[in-house]
């Protein structure tokens, strides 16, 4: 047997046991099965996992399982009947190209049920919409179960015309386990959405998610991915424009340890006068990794696209390693696009001026670390969990000064 | 005692000597004026007695009020009450100036057995010290000197000077790069903070300084070494004949504004 055949072999068990579904998503399972098959888990010689080793996900023996899931909206978002026809599922994450899209999208419904919101036309939400996934820890460490736990979350959120929504998607857990996640938003013309992904998983956990955004014209889209757990974590961002829509693509990522995260992400601008921000921050120590990809892609009719892409890093430690790689696909004439890339240590006459005023070495070092991500956590709208975030950058630092 | 004394002092960056044997002794309440050209090592001496890591002693002794001050870390120094205006303040984007400036000044008081002050009462002090060097209070909600001009840099410099009160005011430069106006409102933020208590080392390339900031001494630094001491109509001497009548050659060239 192939080593792909290997691999996928195992998860044909799992995928044969699942209950049945309705025809057209056990259809869409096959279908996704199939091209998971096809496709077996990515190598380091595909470009777009290059300096992301799967191997640990690859080599190890998954069932899938159960994650809780918390589900706070306000009261005029709908729920739509995940097996119900009519939810266009799969429509934007596409799994042909991607193993574990294609593995989430071939246990949709499976023990995880798929959250299918609808935000109707001109509604302006009071509050956030947030789903949380948190895995328990007798459900990954459960001794009756041979193999390590995988979960496959999906989430489907469709946002009418003109309606304004803050969306949170949080995922913690105990144990280890592998989450495998996919988010589509569509976003009608002119919506206002402003999306936050927290990722707060076990330090030994692996965490592999897609989130996948069509936005309408003129609709004003920002999301932000904060990645702070987990041992090996591949986040994917994929974001199509339409014309005069505006996107914020931010992200955050603090590891230490021998923590591994990618950051991969796509900007589509498919139509003209298109505004992309884009703007990763990363804090590396210890053996920690991390990968940015940022790919920009400026059709041909898309003129008047303006997108600026940033991403800097710290590195705290002397044996942390960044791949940082800009990708800029641009094939209309009357555009402005500009890129760059830090990497860097802790300034020391920055920390020297803060000594010079009485602040101990740790302290300033802190300070100057917490600094570093400030912009970040600074347009983070929603302020229960800005305050979270500043907590946890306060107490990460702190620890680590002492 | 006195509030300062350095003995002999050796300092290098790199395999450079810049510090080649200084003495000086600074006593409670004194100004003393430290001028050179450039590359004399006046700057240098300024960051060694903050304790900038970049420089290494290799010789020579700094007491501070009885103690040796090379063992203490640049911090510990500062809470001993020295206090260094930076030729060039440093930009730090991300940390507010009243952050920066609390969290400076509570350890400071705390590791003089001090109450620490909270937000009211920092605010209170501040504000009158604000006034002082005429600054505007939105600074204080803007990144540490994060945008500032050269002028509101410097002014920065002696309004957390005049908010840390130290014993012993090192200014590195303070008048380089101010206009006159400018000038005199630095100047006069230093003068208030005159005290038989404070002991100040002004540091500067030019005469001028010296005309709103009287010095009690004035020492001539060449090549790493003090050539020259005297009163304060040895500045005067040389605005008038220039290095060049101490027989000291001034590079022109690299003067930094």
């Amino acid at each position: 047997m192939s080593a792909v055949a290997e691999q996928t072999g195992q998860w044909l068990t799992e995928f044969t046991r699942q209950d049945k579904v309705a025809p057209w998503m056990q259809e869409l399972r096959e279908s996704a099965f199939q091209r998971f098959a096809e496709l077996g888990f990515p190598t380091t010689h595909d470009e777009e996992w290059r300096f992301t080793n799967v191997a640990p996900i690859a080599r190890a023996t998954f069932r899938a399982g159960s994650a809780d899931k918390l589900l706070v909206a306000p009261e005029v978002v709908e729920e739509l009947d995940a097996d119900g026809a009519g939810a266009p599922l799969a429509r934007y994450a596409s799994f042909r190209q991607n193993a574990f899209v294609a593995l989430n999208t071939a246990f949709l419904n499976h023990q995880v049920p798929v959250t299918v919101l609808r935000v109707p036309a001109g509604v302006v939400l009071d509050g956030p919409i947030e789903i949380t996934y948190e895995v328990a820890e007798d459900v990954a460490n459960d001794p009756g179960q041979p193999g390590l736990l995988s979960v496959h979350p999906r989430i489907l959120i469709l946002v009418g015309a003109d309606a304004h929504c803050t969306i949170v998607e949080n995922y913690k857990g105990a144990g280890k386990y592998f989450t495998n996640a996919v988010t589509e938003i569509v976003a009608g013309d002119r919506a206002v959405v402003d999306h936050y992904k927290v990722q707060r998983e076990n330090i030994s956990a692996f965490h592999v998610a897609t989130l996948a955004a069509q936005l309408g014209r003129s609709a004003n889209f920002s999301t932000h991915s904060i990645s702070l757990g987990g041992a090996l974590v591949r986040n994917d961002v994929n974001v199509v424009l339409s014309e005069g829509t505006e996107a914020t693509v931010n992200g955050l990522y603090i590891v230490n340890g021998t923590q591994h995260v990618d950051n991969h992400t796509s900007i589509d601008h498919a139509k003209p006068h298109g505004t992309s921000h884009e703007l990763y921050k990363g804090i590396l120590d210890d053996k920690s990794a991390a990968v940015f990809n940022g790919r920009i892609i400026v059709r041909k009719d898309a003129q008047k696209t303006d997108s600026k892409q940033t991403n800097k890093n710290l590195v705290l430690s002397d044996d942390a390693v960044i791949d940082t790689k800009p990708e800029l696909q641009i094939h209309a004439d009357d555009v402005r696009c500009t890129h760059g890339a830090t990497i860097g240590q802790l300034d020391a006459e920055s920390l020297f001026y803060l000594q010079s005023r009485g602040i101990g070495k740790q302290q300033a070092r802190s300070l100057l670390t917490y600094a570093f991500a400030q912009d970040i956590i600074d347009r983070i709208q929603v302020p229960d969990l800005r305050q979270q975030l500043e907590k946890f950058l306060f107490e990460k630092f702190h620890e680590h000064a002492q | 005692m006195s509030l300062l004394e350095i003995k002999d002092l050796h300092a290098t960056v790199g395999d450079r000597e810049i510090l080649k044997g200084i003495s000086l002794t600074v006593n409670a309440g004194e100004v003393h004026a430290i001028m050179g050209p450039n590359g004399s090592g006046k700057s240098t001496l300024a960051q060694v007695l903050a304790g900038r890591e970049l420089y290494t002693v290799t010789g020579g002794q700094v007491l501070y009020q009885g103690q040796d001050l090379l063992e203490l870390a640049p911090e510990d120094r500062a809470r001993a009450g020295i206090f260094l205006a930076f030729q060039y303040p440093v930009e730090i984007p991300g940390v507010s100036n009243m952050y920066f400036l609390k969290a400076a000044l509570n350890t400071i008081r705390k590791s003089q057995g001090l109450e620490e002050l909270d937000a009211f009462d920092f605010l209170t002090l501040v504000r009158d010290k604000m006034t002082l060097m005429n600054m505007d209070q939105t600074l204080l909600n803007r990144p540490v000197n994060t945008g500032f001009s050269g002028g509101e840099k410097k002014r920065n410099e002696i309004f957390q000077m005049a908010v840390l009160e130290p014993r012993l005011a090192v200014l590195d430069e303070t008048d380089s790069g101010l206009d006159i106006d400018a000038l005199k409102l630095v100047a006069h933020g230093v003068n208030t903070l005159r005290s038989p208590e404070r002991s100040m080392i002004v540091v500067t390339h030019y005469q001028r300084l010296l005309e709103y900031i009287v010095p009690d001494y004035v020492h001539v630094l060449a090549d790493g070494r003090i050539v020259k001491s005297g009163g304060k109509e040895l500045a005067l001497q040389l605005e008038k004949e220039g290095y060049a009548g101490l027989g000291i050659a001034d590079d022109e060239e690299v003067v930094v504004v």
